[in-house]
């Protein structure tokens, strides 16, 4: 099985700070990853070099075995990358249609459109007309994911998409995801809520301050391996 | 994206300044004893181009305010010393610092306004402002309305003698001001202006007093061009509204500053003189020089933000005043 | 002329205002910058349009087909290579660099055309006029407007209903996000500038044929633009109509006390609404 991401030795810097520092993993096709860490551990950062938004210092990022190294971000979206960004990051002044709509803004073909968004997460159906700066924070989760989603993206990235949600709306978000992946998505999820992660994903890989901690399948790793690797004690 | 702000550097080069200052002026004062009048009478311009560089600066490299408005003060300071000098009877050099106080107390509710406006809007806010002052002044009949005012008050002075007291006058005004704008980069002030310009939001929870910190320097940026465009009138003797409240000064002072290196104590300096040499030997080619001024302004914020200075320095930043920290124009995106 | 006529006419003239000041507008919206060389490219397309009328023999209107496009394409070129690399977070670089542009545009324009006044001659329609009742209202400046309100009209459309236009609205909400979802900003700005620099080539030549022009004339269009954007509120399409109205009669009506305050007047109503409504008479939020 060939992997569909792979990132080799990847360091990342804000003006001097490394906030990754060789960081190396594989996704491979249609498998869930599961990215944790705490406050700070460099997850947001790896997704940002993933997509594009920030450069890596060093090292290398694969896509279907070809280098990312000089795609910028929209390319990438057409390439099939797609990520939902910490803090949703919708636009305020569009409705949620809208919001959909520049999600598709590169034309990429398969089984997403405005229809398949609706069915598959009724709360955003709900609000379709709504200006997206007026929704509630689930509902923008999900207008966030629906965007992404609008891309056809065979690699999803999701950044912390439980955040600041109650619990009976986190897993009204996280329904989508069997359907995500029915579709045959690829799909990187980055948690603080670790048993959330474990739950959906069939690979972990836990960071701390920038470095690897751990990896391995998230059926097979214990509980205690997971907390040390997450708070480095 | 926070910008660090650099400590205090007391390097070799930053002591070199008050003294290497003094040595230029006193140097520069024996002027009227070696140097023809002719000269003299260019001097003077290069010591109005000196001062409005660095108000400028202080403005835009060290406020974060880019003003397209400075000709209001020049003009209102040009005009004060002319009604003072012709109408009120004042002597035109004790004028001087009259037309700059006057200015700067023009600014305080001018600022009131502009600040109302940010960025591009408020540069051009401020020209509107400009704007409005010549249209006055064009109908105002006792400066001479649209064909302005002549300055016959100082003719009882010999010429060489009134030549070499606007000299020196020129000479003081422009090291005033130099010296000024150091002590105000380096006060308490200069730190928070760095901070807010930097950073409006995080120089706020500081509790830097934002607003007022601009202000200050709006309105000491206003008194200085006010200073200049004074020291402009007594060189030429004369006043006239399209010229003293033309947007060409504001194309000068960005020249001389991009040129130089915004937000440094040295770039405006030694942008000022650059600006000074090229017009005295570029001058006759008329709109072709300003066409070259312009592309080359161009090509140095692109490829040189630092501006001459940043390229002397070198990438230690090398200062010769002890002002504390270095400005650079934002990075891009 | 009676008062009631200044107003009127000042209506009209709010119309081609209302054009300047759509593109500074646009610009400001999507991309927070602020061109400061805006009024000298409309003189630089009243000047290609003077020489196609005088050099090619083409009728004025048919100048906006050549003038348009050749401005448009202009803007893409001007925002890729060079606004791009002067976008930061701060607004000084793209000041500098435009206000260096402005001086270039127009000492060139010196160079090539010298100082002399200039006008677009249209023939018949200089001096055709409309009596309604008591009222004549000349039909240039009415067809002016009539162009005005479709522009502004094609915008909002344009904005609203197509790709790019949708495109151009997300990258102004958030520009990261905007490239999470596909768009390539730099594209997007070079668009909104190529529809800057268009509306503004039109605005050039209408007004090139209803006012005499100059190689310095660039910076009073800036500033009635401007002003026009600010008596508007910020952000607002149709506050540019009634921006540029508010400025167009407050001139007229300037000129009908003395002919020597019409400018004056303007500043004067603009100061007003600043100190007083510093959001615009049609505008929501404080201008940021
Ligand atoms: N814009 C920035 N400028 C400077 N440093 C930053 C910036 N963004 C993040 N950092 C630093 O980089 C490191 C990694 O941050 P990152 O946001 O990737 O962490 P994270 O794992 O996503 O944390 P969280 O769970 O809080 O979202 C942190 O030390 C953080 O302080
Ligand atoms: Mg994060």
């Amino acid at each position: 099985m060939t992997a569909l991401l792979e990132v080799r030795d990847v360091e990342a810097r804000y003006g001097d700070a490394l906030a990754l520092s060789r960081i190396s993993l594989e996704v491979a096709e249609q498998q869930t990853l599961a990215v944790i860490g705490a406050n700070g551990a460099g997850k947001s950062t790896l997704l940002r070099c993933l997509a594009g938004l920030m450069p890596v210092s060093a090292g290398q990022i694969r896509f279907r075995g070809e280098s990312l190294d000089r795609v910028p971000a929209h390319r990438r979206v057409a390439a099939g990358i797609s990520l939902v960004p910490e803090g949703r990051r919708l636009f305020a002044s569009l409705t949620v249609t809208d919001n959909l709509l520049v999600g598709a803004h590169q034309r990429r073909p398969g089984p997403w459109d405005l229809d398949a968004v609706f069915e598959a997460l009724p709360l955003v159906a709900q609000r379709r007309d709504r200006y997206a700066g007026a929704l509630s924070g689930g509902e923008q989760q999900a207008v966030a994911i629906g965007r992404a989603l609008m891309a056809n993206p065979e690699l999803l990235l999701l950044d912390e998409v439980s955040l600041g949600l109650a619990p009976v709306v986190i897993k009204q978000v996280y329904e989508v995801l069997p359907a995500i992946k029915a579709a045959g998505t690829t799909v990187l999820v980055v948690e603080q809520d670790v048993r959330q992660a474990l739950a959906v994903a069939d690979e972990v890989h836990c960071l701390l301050e920038g470095r690897t901690t751990l990896t391995g399948p998230a059926g097979s790793v214990s509980q205690e391996e997971v907390a040390r690797a997450y708070f480095g004690v | 994206m926070a910008h660090p702000v650099g400590v205090v550097r007391w390097t070799g080069a930053s002591r070199v300044g008050p003294p290497l200052l003094l040595v230029v002026v006193v140097a520069l004062a024996a002027g009227p004893f070696v140097v023809a009048p002719q000269q003299l009478f260019g001097l003077v311009n290069l010591f109005a181009y000196v001062m409005l560089a660095v108000t400028w600066n202080l403005l835009a490299g060290y406020g974060g305010m880019v003003s397209v408005g400075q000709q209001a003060s020049i003009g209102l300071g040009a005009y004060a010393v002319a009604y003072l000098a012709q109408t009120v009877g004042l002597n035109g050099f004790l004028a001087l610092p009259v037309a700059a106080v006057m200015a700067g107390v023009v600014a305080v509710p001018v600022s009131f306004l502009a600040f109302r406006l940010v960025g591009g809007y408020f540069a051009i806010g401020t020209w509107v402002v400009a704007e409005v002052f010549r249209l006055l002044t064009v109908q105002w009949d006792a400066v001479g309305a649209g064909s302005g005012t002549s300055i016959t008050s100082l003719s009882g002075y010999d010429r060489d003698v009134r030549l070499a007291l606007t000299y020196w006058v020129a000479l003081a005004a422009a090291a005033v001001v130099v010296v000024g704008s150091v002590l105000l980069v380096r006060s308490r002030f200069g730190l928070g202006l760095a901070a807010v310009r930097d950073d409006p939001v995080a120089a706020a929870s500081t509790g830097v007093g934002v607003t007022t910190a601009k202000r200050v320097v709006f309105v000491l940026a206003a008194a200085g061009a006010g200073l200049a465009g004074g020291v402009l009138a007594l060189g030429s003797l004369r006043v006239q509204p399209d010229s003293v409240y033309s947007v060409q000064w504001t194309a000068f002072m960005v020249f001389m500053v991009v040129i130089g290196g915004v937000g440094t104590i040295e770039g405006p300096i030694v942008g000022a003189v650059v600006f000074f040499v090229l017009q005295q030997t570029l001058a006759h080619y008329g709109a072709t020089y300003l066409i070259v001024l312009g592309v080359v302004a161009i090509a140095m914020v692109l490829l040189a933000p630092r501006g001459l200075w940043g390229l002397l320095a070198g990438s230690r930043g090398t200062t010769l005043f002890p002002v504390g920290y270095r400005a650079v124009l934002g990075r891009r995106s | 002329m009676d008062l009631t006529n200044a107003v009127l006419q000042g209506v009209l003239l709010g119309g081609l205002y209302a054009i300047f000041a759509t593109g500074l507008s646009l610009v400001f919206g999507v991309m927070r910058i602020v061109n400061l060389a805006h009024g000298d490219f409309a003189t630089l397309a009243a000047f290609v349009a003077l020489v196609l009328v005088t050099g090619v023999g083409l009728p004025v209107w048919a100048t906006l087909l050549v003038v348009v496009p050749v401005l448009a394409l202009l803007g893409y070129a001007v925002q890729r290579l060079l606004l791009q690399r002067a976008l930061s977070p701060s607004p000084l670089p793209v000041l500098l660099v435009t206000f260096a542009l402005s001086i270039v545009i127009q000492n060139g324009l010196l160079e090539v055309f010298s100082s002399d006044q200039n006008r677009l001659r249209l023939g018949r329609l200089d001096t055709a006029s409309l009596h309604v009742g008591a009222f004549a209202l000349g039909v240039y400046p009415l067809l002016v407007f009539v162009v005005a309100v479709l522009i502004l009209a094609g915008l909002a459309l344009f904005l609203s209903r197509t790709r790019t236009g949708r495109a151009m609205r997300a990258t102004s909400d958030d520009r990261e996000a905007a490239q999470l979802a596909g768009v390539d900003h730099r594209h997007v700005y070079g668009v909104a500038t190529a529809l800057a620099f268009a509306t503004v080539a039109v605005a050039g030549v209408l007004s090139g044929a209803q006012t005499s022009f100059t190689p310095s004339s660039g910076p009073s269009l800036l500033i009635f633009a401007f002003e026009v954007v600010i008596i508007g509120g910020l952000g607002n399409l149709w506050g540019s109509l009634a921006g540029g109205i508010v400025l167009g009669v407050a001139q007229n009506v300037g000129a009908w006390v003395d002919p020597a305050q019409q400018v004056l007047a303007g500043h004067l109503v603009f100061l007003l609404v600043l100190a007083l409504r510093p959001q615009g008479l049609f505008g929501r939020a404080v201008p940021a």
